[in-house]
């Protein structure tokens, strides 16, 4: 898979647990527009074959790809979050984005003639709602270093055996 | 009308035409979706007393009140035609993408009728339907198949529908996948054959909408949380298959071709053993929180590579059923009758069938001659490449194959009217379906419960398994508890195959599976999605009304009372093993019980549904037809 680059929170989906039940799908697309909708969804499942699957959504990569490609400035990037934004007065749909988008987090409204993508529901209150309905953890919301800290734990607690608080003394 | 669209689309294979039907409010409060309202679709289209491979028996698809919304395990359809294998009604239910698919594309059902001369896809693009050419699709796989299609259109939203090598050959038992999924008994993939239609395919691009989609998400959200905890904990770590040795150690573990229900390797081939040895992943239907599909791979020795989803009915039916304890021969067996496209208990049971002949005598290693073994072979219970070489052969309908591949009740009569014998005393099947994993000798509520099934030998319609198992009656005896009990499992069965839900949601509601746990929590779930005001009694409607169009079917299609059956071996030949051994059901019991049955649903006593019952369940025309 390509690597990203970004320093900045994004959702992950962890393929060892997506069991591609979707219900990020129907939870994304419901909160950006009210309806059930996976071709509406800012994440998008992917099975691959029968046992390859997982989730993807925006990396907010570093000088965005997508940002630079677009033609028309209507995308723009935080600076702060990493979260890229869209000013629709701006965009056509003409999905130069896509091109650049190496993980094909981007889909085009052929209704509204927009781009679309994951805005890590910066609006909504709680936070990233697919992240809450997961209903077997898969996905996560933090940066790679997190990520990359969290392993470096899992491991030496696998390699050493060593018994936990987390574990249930009986 | 929130939830349904009002319309149900009508394809023509034979005209190559569309239509569309509206239909009113009224008309899905009483048949909601699932198997009822295919079985109603096929009431409604079917050309009565057809032969099942006339053009004049439709395919009905009828699309779940739940699919496309984040309502847990509700993504499923009922398929619906007459069924090759009993004559009867033929229904299955399947999960996953496809039926989210045609619910964006706002149709509550398709009726496929006719057939056509050439080989046909049909796609389904929202409200357009095209009849594609099929002849690159012949021969692929179902999963195969549908990689195709969606590589043909570049999009992963296209669900499809296929029939399998084994569909096509029209192995009477032939099923239909979607998304590995299956609908998976009674042969529709046959009947899908006989209209030479390969794959049904939909790309449905409209948003879902409900009446009050803030409480459905509450309450969907809760449900979601409850089924990570220990009400499907069965479900998830080893699946289905952990039933072998619960039912081996109940003694109705299928076992030889229902000689006995006690194996002595059931270690070999139980779930706790396949999660250890062959595992790779458990997978979920689209819509669904659980994740049962253990997805179990063969690692080494001649099958490895080997891959599919394993669960109880398939294991057992392919594994101690046909006396084999190698875990990998049951994969491959499984695997070949996944990717082809049929129906895995019919398959197992008609293996056994012909393993059991072998042993008694009437086959010979002659008659098992093919390709792969010119000079036949010896299928002997117990040897895993003999199930797996019978597998092949039945897919393809080579030799013996094409004779197993009829299905046991006409396979039995083939082979007795050739070698003057008497081997339908070992065809397991009731109505002419293929028996579940339960051997009903010692579970007599549930033998009866199978005997008047609608469907045949089948344990998703009737539930009376569960009372006799549970030792909520007495499973060596009979009682005149048992018409009661028999009905009602089966009414409560009908309910989750009608909405759909998939049944391992059932204690995830309140914790409770009963209807005092469950129905409330559906009723509002129900109301949610569509804005009606049900209650418990309604819902608790839905299953006797499902029921009833069934068996209306059935008596349509000339269904006589000798016709609710069990197998010869059931009442006639004792176990000597187990907590089953040396019990039968009589012909006594069994028309004792019957009778008991038919009295609770309130039918005469030759088993035929009064005018006024059809009438207060909102069947008029039905009681017109066939009320007496």
């Amino acid at each position: 898979m390509v690597a990203s680059t970004s320093k900045y929170k994004y959702i992950v989906c962890d393929p060892e647990l997506c069991i591609g039940c979707q219900l990020c799908e129907y939870i994304c697309s419901y909160t950006k527009t009210g309806e059930f909708n996976s071709y509406r969804s800012r994440i998008r499942t992917v099975r691959v074959d029968e046992v390859l699957i997982t989730a993807v959504a925006c990396r907010t990569c570093e000088n965005a790809p997508c940002v630079i490609a677009c033609t028309r400035d209507a995308l723009t990037q935080d600076t702060e979050t990493g979260i890229i934004r869209i000013d629709p007065q701006k965009c056509d749909g003409c999905a130069w984005c896509i091109e650049a988008c190496d993980f094909g987090a981007i889909s085009i409204n052929h209704q509204t003639k927009l781009a679309e993508f994951c805005n890590q529901c910066e609006d909504v209150e709680d936070g990233p709602q697919c992240v809450k309905i997961c209903p077997k953890d898969a996905l996560e919301y933090t940066t790679p270093d997190q990520r990359s800290q969290r392993t470096r734990h899992k491991l030496v607690k696998q390699s050493l055996d060593f018994p936990t608080k987390a574990k249930d003394p009986r | 009308m929130y939830g349904y669209s009002g319309k149900i689309l009508h394809i023509d294979l034979t005209e190559r035409k569309q239509w569309v039907e509206e239909k009113p409010e009224d008309w899905y409060k009483v048949y909601i979706g699932g198997v009822a309202m295919a079985s109603r679709l096929c009431w409604e289209n079917i050309e009565v007393g057809c032969d099942p491979y006339d053009p004049g028996n439709p395919v009905c698809f009828a699309n779940g009140i739940f699919a496309g919304t984040p309502v847990p395990v509700g993504g499923k359809y009922g398929l619906a035609s007459k069924s090759p294998l009993t004559g009867f009604i033929g229904d299955s239910l399947s999960g996953s993408w496809f039926s989210i698919a045609l619910k964006r594309a706002k149709w509550d059902g398709v009726v496929i009728h006719g057939a056509s001369d050439k080989w046909v896809h049909i796609f389904i693009d929202d409200e357009r339907v095209e009849f594609l050419n099929a002849d690159h699709l012949l021969g692929l796989g179902t999963h195969e198949t549908e990689e195709a299609i969606r590589e043909e259109f570049g999009d992963d939203q296209v669900r499809s529908a296929t029939i399998g090598p084994a569909g096509e050959n029209m192995v009477r038992y032939g099923n239909v996948t979607n998304d590995g999924r299956q609908a998976g008994r009674t042969g529709h993939g046959a009947v899908w054959a006989s209209k030479k239609l390969k794959a049904v395919s939909v790309r449905g691009t409209y948003g879902v909408t409900v009446a009050d989609p803030d409480k459905l998400l509450k309450l969907s959200f809760d449900i979601t949380e409850s089924a990570q905890g220990p009400h499907t904990e069965k479900y998830r770590i080893y699946g289905t298959s952990t039933n072998v040795l619960n039912a081996n150690k109940e003694g109705f573990l299928p076992t030889r071709n229902f000689q006995e229900g006690v194996f002595d390797f059931a270690e070999l081939v139980s779930g706790e053993y396949l999660d250890e040895h062959h595992k790779v992943k458990v997978i979920a239907c689209a819509q669904c929180p659980i994740a049962c599909e253990q997805m179990s791979m063969v690692k080494k020795g001649p099958y490895a590579g080997s891959m599919t989803g394993i669960e109880y009915e398939c294991l057992q039916a392919v594994s101690s059923n046909c006396g084999i304890d190698d875990m990998t021969a049951a994969i491959r067996m499984v695997e070949i009758s996944d990717k082809s496209g049929m129906d895995t208990m019919s398959m197992g049971v008609s293996i056994s069938y012909a393993m059991e002949c072998f042993e008694k005598g009437i086959l010979k290693k002659s008659d098992f001659k093919c390709k792969k073994y010119p000079e036949g072979f010896e299928p002997n219970f117990g040897n895993g490449e003999a199930g797996v070489t019978l597998a092949e052969m039945i897919r393809d309908k080579e030799g013996i194959g094409e004779i197993l591949a009829e299905g046991t009740r006409i396979a039995a009569k083939i082979i007795d009217k050739k070698y003057g014998s008497e081997s339908w005393k070992w065809a397991m099947n009731i109505k002419g379906l293929e028996c579940p994993g339960y051997d009903a000798r010692s579970l007599k509520t549930f033998a009866m419960g199978l005997a008047v099934g609608t469907r045949g030998g089948c344990h998703n319609r009737s539930a009376a398994y569960d009372p006799d198992i549970k030792g909520e009656t007495n499973r060596y005896t009979v009682d005149e508890t048992r018409g009661e009990v028999a009905a009602r499992s089966e009414e409560y069965a009908a309910v989750y195959d009608t909405l759909p839900l998939c049944k391992f949601i059932r204690r995830c509601f309140t914790g409770k599976a009963d209807r005092a746990g469950a129905w409330p929590a559906i009723a509002e779930l129900i109301n949610a999605t569509t804005g009606w005001n049900f209650g418990y009694d309604d819902v608790d409607l839905i299953g006797v009304r499902a029921h009833t169009i069934k068996k209306a079917f059935n008596i349509r299609e000339g269904w006589k009372r000798e016709d609710d059956d069990i197998p010869y071996r059931w009442k006639h030949d004792p176990m000597t093993k187990g907590p089953g051994a040396g019990h039968v059901v009589t012909d006594e019991e069994l028309d004792y019980m019957i009778q008991l049955y038919y009295k609770t649903k309130g039918w005469t006593e030759e088993g035929l549904i009064p005018k006024q019952l059809l009438v207060d369940l909102g069947m008029e025309d039905i009681a017109e037809e066939i009320g007496v």
